[in-house]
């Protein structure tokens, strides 16, 4: 129970379109992230899977039944939104329940349910308060529990960090995690957050523009790309993209990751100068004004001293360069 | 106690200016309140003093009590004005509610429309509302009275609250319909409480035309039994001779249901005005 097909699903406000036809198929128990810059559909996509808003046309199927038509509150689905969207009139177990009684669920069913989320969610203690008295993290874990007790068949989740501070955002990262371990449900994640993205997903969905650019295992998109796109958003720092031309290669562009770069005082590839050094403590990154490759970053583990203005050389792995044609795809 | 922003010079300039400005809109109300309690020769004779134990009297408020039947003209204003005022907010609420939240061919003249009578005032349109209620038996009722001033109140009412209403987050909307809200519920419910100082300001800005209108009881509903406060004090109002004992102790009378249904509202009132700036 809990797989999600996707047919051909586009969608247009007026003469915008936002989706331009999505195949996608998760299955039972997958945890995926759609990921992908502002605008590109991401949210949209999520909102079309949960019903608050009609596809233009295309299929939704939860569990093998087209959902299309199905008002949100019965397909079997629990979302939690960027910002908690929790009810502030009611207390954190009246709004963990509303969902439930509002489907008719007998009352000890629904204090039963409670008890387990509340106690997985470390909640307990604040059951009788209401949202305005919780911090930001609490309220979103709320929003979690809320989306627990209904045990739907799937989850969607639409940036649920974002307005949670970094440390935090770490913490219930990891909660989720565990969270989608415990409960083996299907999971749908929307994040702009790569890191989030690689560190959560079973299958990453790469979205640009309204389409999808690549789908695969966050290893996979970062060790194959299929284009300049998803090698430029997976991993950070950014992909270098190099000229072809002017390092005399055929292929269009030349993409090599940062963390695949050595540099040298005396001799290499490229000759560049550096332009700036960001010192991390467990990796530094460099800015080096190359010759012949432009602007590249190079990031060296662990701590390296480089001046600005200093001379030094760059030198490409070979084995994890990569070679794209004009139309941006990867060249075999 | 002067910090970076504060200095007692510009806080007493400031103070100066509030008071001074305060004292200028209390005038009249104190000086209708203050001869409503003195002898018709203590009104003509000093209108600016204070009643005096030898101008005091009482014979404005007994005129009142004893002529016309007042209590009843109350009833008739209060009724009139909690009504409209009533379907004002309900209607006015659920038509920026389908503004603000559905996208329908359409919306933005629609919403253009419902706000045009703000600038176009309905007194012009007196004489047909006369006919229409004439042709429909209403003339002399409260619901002629009623029915126009919701009319009356609508524009501003939507246009302040479909603006309030698009601040409402649609992730809280949203997650009421996944948990399987109705429509209603997630307005009634969800909605209208967060909007609630907007809704206490719509109400104050309806409330008091509706309470002082003299026009609209005077064209359609000038009966005895149907009479508002405001038509009652004209009762005083003569030709030749006027009571004004009796007119200033009616006016006075007539600031205290207003003042009341102002101080409920008040609370949420303030949170209103600054919610914009303020956040």
């Amino acid at each position: 129970m809990g797989s999600l097909k996707i047919e051909n699903v586009k969608k247009a406000f007026g003469p915008v379109e936002v989706l331009k036809g999505i195949d996608l198929e998760v299955n039972d128990g997958e945890f995926v992230v759609f990921v992908g810059p502002s605008g590109c559909g991401k949210s949209t996509l999520l909102r079309v899977i949960a019903g608050l808003e009609d596809s233009t046309s295309g299929r939704v199927l939860i569990d093998g039944a087209d959902v299309s038509i199905t008002p949100p509150a019965k397909r079997g689905i629990a979302m939690v939104f960027q910002t908690y969207a929790l009810y502030p009139h009611l207390t954190v177990r009246n709004n963990m329940a509303l969902g439930l009684k509002q489907a008719g669920t007998p009352a000890a069913e629904i204090e039963r349910r409670i008890k387990i989320a509340s106690a997985m969610l470390s909640l307990e203690p604040y059951l009788e308060r209401r949202p305005a008295e919780l911090s930001g993290g609490q309220r979103q874990r709320v929003a979690i529990g809320r989306a627990v007790v209904r045990e739907p068949k799937l989850f969607l989740f639409d940036e649920p960090l974002s307005n949670l501070d970094a440390a935090l955002r770490v913490n219930t990262r990891l909660e989720i995690a565990q969270l989608h371990r415990r409960l083996k449900a299907t999971m749908v994640y929307v994040t702009h957050d790569q890191v989030e993205a690689m560190t959560l997903a079973d299958r990453l969905v790469v979205l640009n523009a309204g389409r999808i650019e690549q789908i695969g295992s966050p290893m996979e998109l970062y060790n194959a790309p299929a284009n300049e796109f998803v090698a430029g958003f997976i991993g950070s720092p950014k992909m270098n993209f190099i000229d072809g031309a002017k390092l005399g290669e055929t292929a269009k562009t030349i993409g090599v990751r940062p963390e695949h770069l050595t540099v040298d005082a005396k001799s290499g590839a490229w000759k560049g100068t550096v332009v700036h050094a960001e010192h991390l403590g467990a990796d530094t990154n460099l800015y080096l004004d190359c010759e012949k490759a432009g602007l590249i970053t190079v990031r060296i583990f662990g701590v390296y001293n480089a001046e600005p203005g200093s001379v030094l050389y760059a030198t490409p792995d070979a084995a994890k360069t990569y070679r794209f044609g004009a139309d941006g795809k990867v060249l075999k | 106690m002067s910090t970076a922003t504060r200095s007692l010079p510009r806080t007493i300039g400031a103070h100066a200016i509030l008071i001074t400005y305060t004292v200028i809109a209390l005038f009249p109300v104190i000086l209708v309140v203050m001869n409503s309690f003195k002898s018709r020769a203590g009104i003509f004779g000093a209108p600016l003093t204070p009643p005096t134990t030898k101008t005091f009297d009482l014979i404005g408020y007994t005129t009142v009590f004893g002529q016309g039947d007042f209590f009843h003209y109350f009833q008739n204003s209060l009724v009139v004005t909690v009504a409209s005022l009533f379907f004002v907010l309900l209607f006015g609420a659920m038509a920026a509610f389908a503004l603000s939240e559905y996208r329908f061919r359409g919306n933005t003249l629609m919403g253009l429309y419902l706000a045009l009578g703000i600038m176009i005032p309905i007194r012009l349109g007196t004489v047909a509302i006369l006919q229409l209620m004439v042709a429909s038996g209403l003339v002399n009722t409260l619901t002629a009275l009623i029915l126009v001033y919701t009319a009356q109140g609508l524009p501003l009412a939507i246009f302040i609250l479909s603006e309030f209403m698009k601040q409402v987050s649609n992730d809280l909307k949203n997650a009421g319909r996944i948990d399987g809200l109705s429509e209603y519920t997630i307005f009634f419910r969800l909605v209208l409480p967060l909007v609630r100082p907007a809704m206490a300001t719509v109400a104050v800005f309806t409330m008091i035309p509706i309470w002082n209108d003299l026009w609209f009881p005077l064209i359609l509903a000038p009966s005895e039994e149907t009479k508002t406060v405001t038509l009652g004090a004209q009762l005083f109002l003569g030709q030749f001779v006027t009571n004004w004992n009796a007119i200033l102790a009616a006016l006075s009378l007539a600031i205290l249901p207003v003042l009341i249904l102002y101080v409920i509202f008040s609370r949420q009132l303030i949170r209103g005005i600054t919610s914009g700036a303020v956040k």
